[in-house]
C-alpha cells in the first residue's frame, strides 16, 4: 500500500496493527484488546482527515497510484466476462482510450474509459491515460456501435488531459473532441458518464457527454489541472493548492455550480482501500440509473440531456 | 560655449510649415515590416498588401465587412459575466473583467448579431480576442447560445468568427460546460438543416477548437491563422523538439484535412455569401 503524505498518521496506526498482531502470534501473547482499539482508531483517524480534505488533497486521492482503473472497473462490473473492442478503423489502436461490451446485472452495456498504467512500462504503453484523437473516434465508433444495437454507453472517465503531441494535433485532436461532443448530444441510447479519477478539461470532456454525470467522491473534474494552472495565472508551478481550490474542482464544488449530477461516495480511504465495496456501489448505481434511462423515450432523453448542458454557465443578462 | 547651446529659445519651427501627423497614422506590418498609412491599411481589410499578414480584428471590424452595409442588430449586448465562483488567482476576476471592459469598450469576448449578407439574413457571432484573449466563459457560450436560438428561430443560417486562446480558466468547470453548451446548440442547429459555417482566425486554440470552432459544415480559415488544440509551446515542451514550418497554421490543416478551405479577408464575404445561396438555396 501507498500512502499520500498526508496519510502519514494512518500509516503509522497501521504498522502498528501489524507489529501488533505479529506480536500475538509470535509470542503467544492475546492482544486483542490493543488489535480492536487500534483498528478502531485507525477508522477514526481515517475518518477524520477524509472527512476534510483539502481540494489540493483530493486530487492527490484521484491520482493514487493505487486506485483502480477503468479496465478494473470494466472487468468488475461485467464479472469478468467483458470483450474489449479494438481500434478506430481509421489509423490505429489507441491504448489510452478502452472500449468493450460486457453485462452488468444482465443489461448488455458499452463501456468506455481512458486507462492509466499499473507501472512505469505500462504507463508509458497507456500514455499515461493521455488519449490520442484516435482514442476519442474509437471511443466514437463504439458508441456508434452501441447506438446500432440499442446498447446504452457508459463511460468512466480518468485523463490528466488529451495528449498534446504533434501527431495529435496533425490528426485533428481538437476536431475529434468536439466531434464526440456534438454526436454524444444526439446519441440515440442512454449515456452515464462517470469521473473515476482525473477529470481534466476536454480530454475528459471528449468521452463525457451523458444523460448522468457523476464523479466518485475523491475525484476531480475541471478546465485545467491545478499545476497547469498555477503555471499560467501565477506563472510558476509552486500555486498548484491555491488553483485548486480556486478551481472548484471537487465532486461538490461540481455539484454546487450544477456541472454534474450527483457524487458517488467511495469507501473510506478511497476506492483503493476496498476496491470490492467500490465495485458493489458503482455498479448498483449503475443499475439504478440504468432502470430510470432505459425505459424513457430516446428523444425525450435527448432533449432533457441538451436542456441540461444547455443550462450550464452563470450570466447577467 | 557649449557644443549644445540654443542659439534661439523655444521650438522654431513655424505652425504654417507643420505637418499633420494624428497618433496611428502609420501601420507596420509586423511580418515583413512594410509601412503603410492607417488609412490604406483599413482600406486593405488590415490585411499587408506586400505579404499578405492578417492582421487581427473584431467584432466591429468582420461585422462592418460582412454584413451588408454595414447593418446589424446585436443580440444580448448587455449580457456580462459574473463572478460564480469567486475566482481570485494573482488578480481577482471581476477585475480582469474591469481592466478588458476598460481597455476594449466590449462586454465580453464575443459579440452575436442579425443582419443581412447578400440580402440573405444570417445571425454572425464574432470573439474578440482583446478580450481575455477571446476566453471562452459563460458569456461566450450563452451568446452563441442565443445566436444559435434566434437562427433556428428564424430560419437562417449561423456564422461564427473565432478567435481564442480557449477556455476562461477563471469560469473553470463552468467554461468547460461551454464545449458541451454550444455542441449541444449545434447538434440543434444541425436537426434544423441549417447550414452553419465555421471562419477561423489567428488564433483558435483550445477548447474553441475543440467544441464549435472545428463542428461547421464547412470550415474556413483566413491564410496563416494559428489553428490548434494544445498550443505550439505545449506541444514543443510535450515533444521536446521544434516544431515543423508552418505548424498548426491554416495551410497545414488544410493539408491534413481539416479545413475546407482558406479564404483571404478581401474574398471572405463572396466566399460566405456563395456558400450559404449554395447550401440554403431552398430560402
Amino acid at each position: 500500500m501507498n500512502y499520500l503524505e498526508f496519510e502519514e498518521p494512518i500509516k503509522t496506526l497501521r504498522e502498528q496493527l501489524v507489529q501488533a498482531k505479529d506480536i500475538e502470534s509470535k509470542n503467544d501473547l492475546d492482544m486483542t484488546t490493543t488489535i480492536v482499539e487500534l483498528e478502531d482508531k485507525i477508522v477514526e483517524v481515517t475518518k477524520e482527515i477524509y472527512s476534510k480534505l483539502s481540494a489540493w488533497q483530493h486530487v492527490l486521492v484521484s491520482r493514487h497510484p493505487d486506485r483502480p482503473y477503468a479496465l478494473d472497473y470494466m472487468s468488475a462490473l461485467t464479472n469478468g466476462e467483458f470483450m474489449e473492442l479494438h481500434g478506430d478503423r481509421n489509423v490505429k489502436d489507441d491504448k489510452a482510450m478502452v472500449g468493450g461490451l460486457g453485462e452488468i446485472n444482465g443489461q448488455p452495456v458499452m463501456l468506455i474509459g481512458q486507462q492509466k498504467g499499473i507501472n512505469t512500462k505500462m504507463r508509458q504503453y497507456r500514455n499515461f491515460g493521455m488519449a490520442n484523437p484516435e482514442g476519442y473516434r474509437k471511443a466514437l465508433r463504439l458508441m456508434k456501435l452501441a447506438e446500432k444495437f440499442n446498447i446504452p454507453v457508459v463511460t468512466l472517465i480518468d485523463t490528466p488531459g488529451a495528449y498534446p503531441g504533434l501527431e495529435a494535433e496533425e490528426r485533428g485532436q481538437g476536431e475529434a473532441i468536439a466531434r464526440n461532443l456534438i454526436e454524444m448530444m444526439q446519441l440515440r441510447v442512454p449515456i452515464i458518464c462517470i469521473i473515476i479519477g482525473e477529470g481534466a478539461s476536454g480530454g475528459a470532456l471528449g468521452i463525457g457527454i451523458g444523460d448522468m454525470v457523476m464523479m466518485l467522491e475523491h475525484t476531480w473534474y475541471s478546465v485545467i489541472s491545478p499545476e497547469s494552472c498555477s503555471s499560467i495565472l501565477w506563472k510558476s508551478w509552486d500555486h498548484k493548492k491555491e488553483a485548486a481550490e480556486a478551481l472548484k474542482l471537487t465532486g461538490e464544488d461540481m455539484l454546487a455550480n450544477k456541472l454534474i449530477d450527483g457524487i458517488i461516495p467511495e469507501p473510506l480511504g478511497g476506492a483503493h482501500h476496498n476496491r470490492e465495496e467500490m465495485y458493489a456501489t458503482l455498479k448498483s448505481e449503475i443499475t439504478d440509473y440504468l432502470k430510470k434511462l432505459m425505459p424513457m423515450d430516446a428523444d425525450k432523453r435527448i432533449d432533457s440531456r441538451i436542456r441540461k448542458f444547455s443550462n450550464m454557465g452563470v450570466v447577467t443578462s | 560655449m557649449g557644443w549644445f547651446q540654443r542659439n534661439t529659445e523655444g521650438i522654431t519651427t513655424k505652425t504654417t510649415e507643420k505637418k499633420e501627423i494624428p497618433e496611428g497614422a502609420w501601420y507596420k506590418c509586423p511580418s515583413c515590416k512594410t509601412v503603410v498609412s492607417a488609412q490604406e491599411h483599413e482600406d486593405a481589410l488590415w490585411v499587408c498588401q506586400h505579404c499578405d499578414h492578417h492582421e487581427r480584428v473584431g467584432s466591429t471590424e468582420y461585422f462592418a465587412l460582412l454584413f451588408d452595409n454595414g447593418k446589424c442588430r446585436s443580440l444580448a449586448p448587455k449580457m456580462i459575466s459574473e463572478d460564480p465562483l469567486n475566482f481570485t488567482d494573482t488578480k481577482s476576476y471581476p477585475d480582469r473583467l474591469e481592466a478588458a471592459k476598460k481597455k476594449t469598450g466590449l462586454n465580453d469576448a464575443l459579440r452575436v448579431a442579425s443582419g443581412e449578407l447578400g440580402g440573405n439574413p444570417v445571425v454572425i457571432a464574432c470573439m474578440d480576442f482583446e478580450f481575455i484573449g477571446g476566453s471562452m466563459g459563460s458569456v461566450v457560450g450563452e451568446k452563441i447560445a442565443r445566436g444559435i436560438d434566434h437562427s433556428i428561430k428564424k430560419g437562417v443560417p449561423f456564422i461564427c468568427i473565432s478567435k481564442s486562446g480557449g477556455a476562461r480558466m477563471m469560469e473553470a468547470g463552468l467554461s468547460l460546460m461551454q464545449m458541451a453548451k454550444t455542441s449541444a446548440k449545434l447538434s440543434m442547429l444541425t436537426k434544423a438543416g441549417l447550414p452553419y459555417i465555421s471562419v477561423l482566425t489567428d488564433p483558435t486554440t483550445g477548447g474553441v477548437t475543440a467544441s464549435f470552432a472545428m463542428l461547421g459544415d464547412l470550415n474556413i480559415a483566413e491564410p496563416n491563422a494559428l489553428i490548434a488544440f494544445a498550443g505550439p509551446r505545449v506541444v514543443k515542451e510535450t515533444i521536446g523538439k521544434d516544431l515543423p514550418e508552418g505548424f498548426q497554421r491554416s495551410e497545414f490543416l488544410l493539408e491534413h484535412g481539416f479545413l475546407d478551405a482558406i479564404v483571404p479577408r478581401s474574398e471572405l464575404k463572396a466566399k460566405l455569401d456563395f456558400s450559404i445561396r449554395m447550401l440554403h438555396a431552398s430560402n
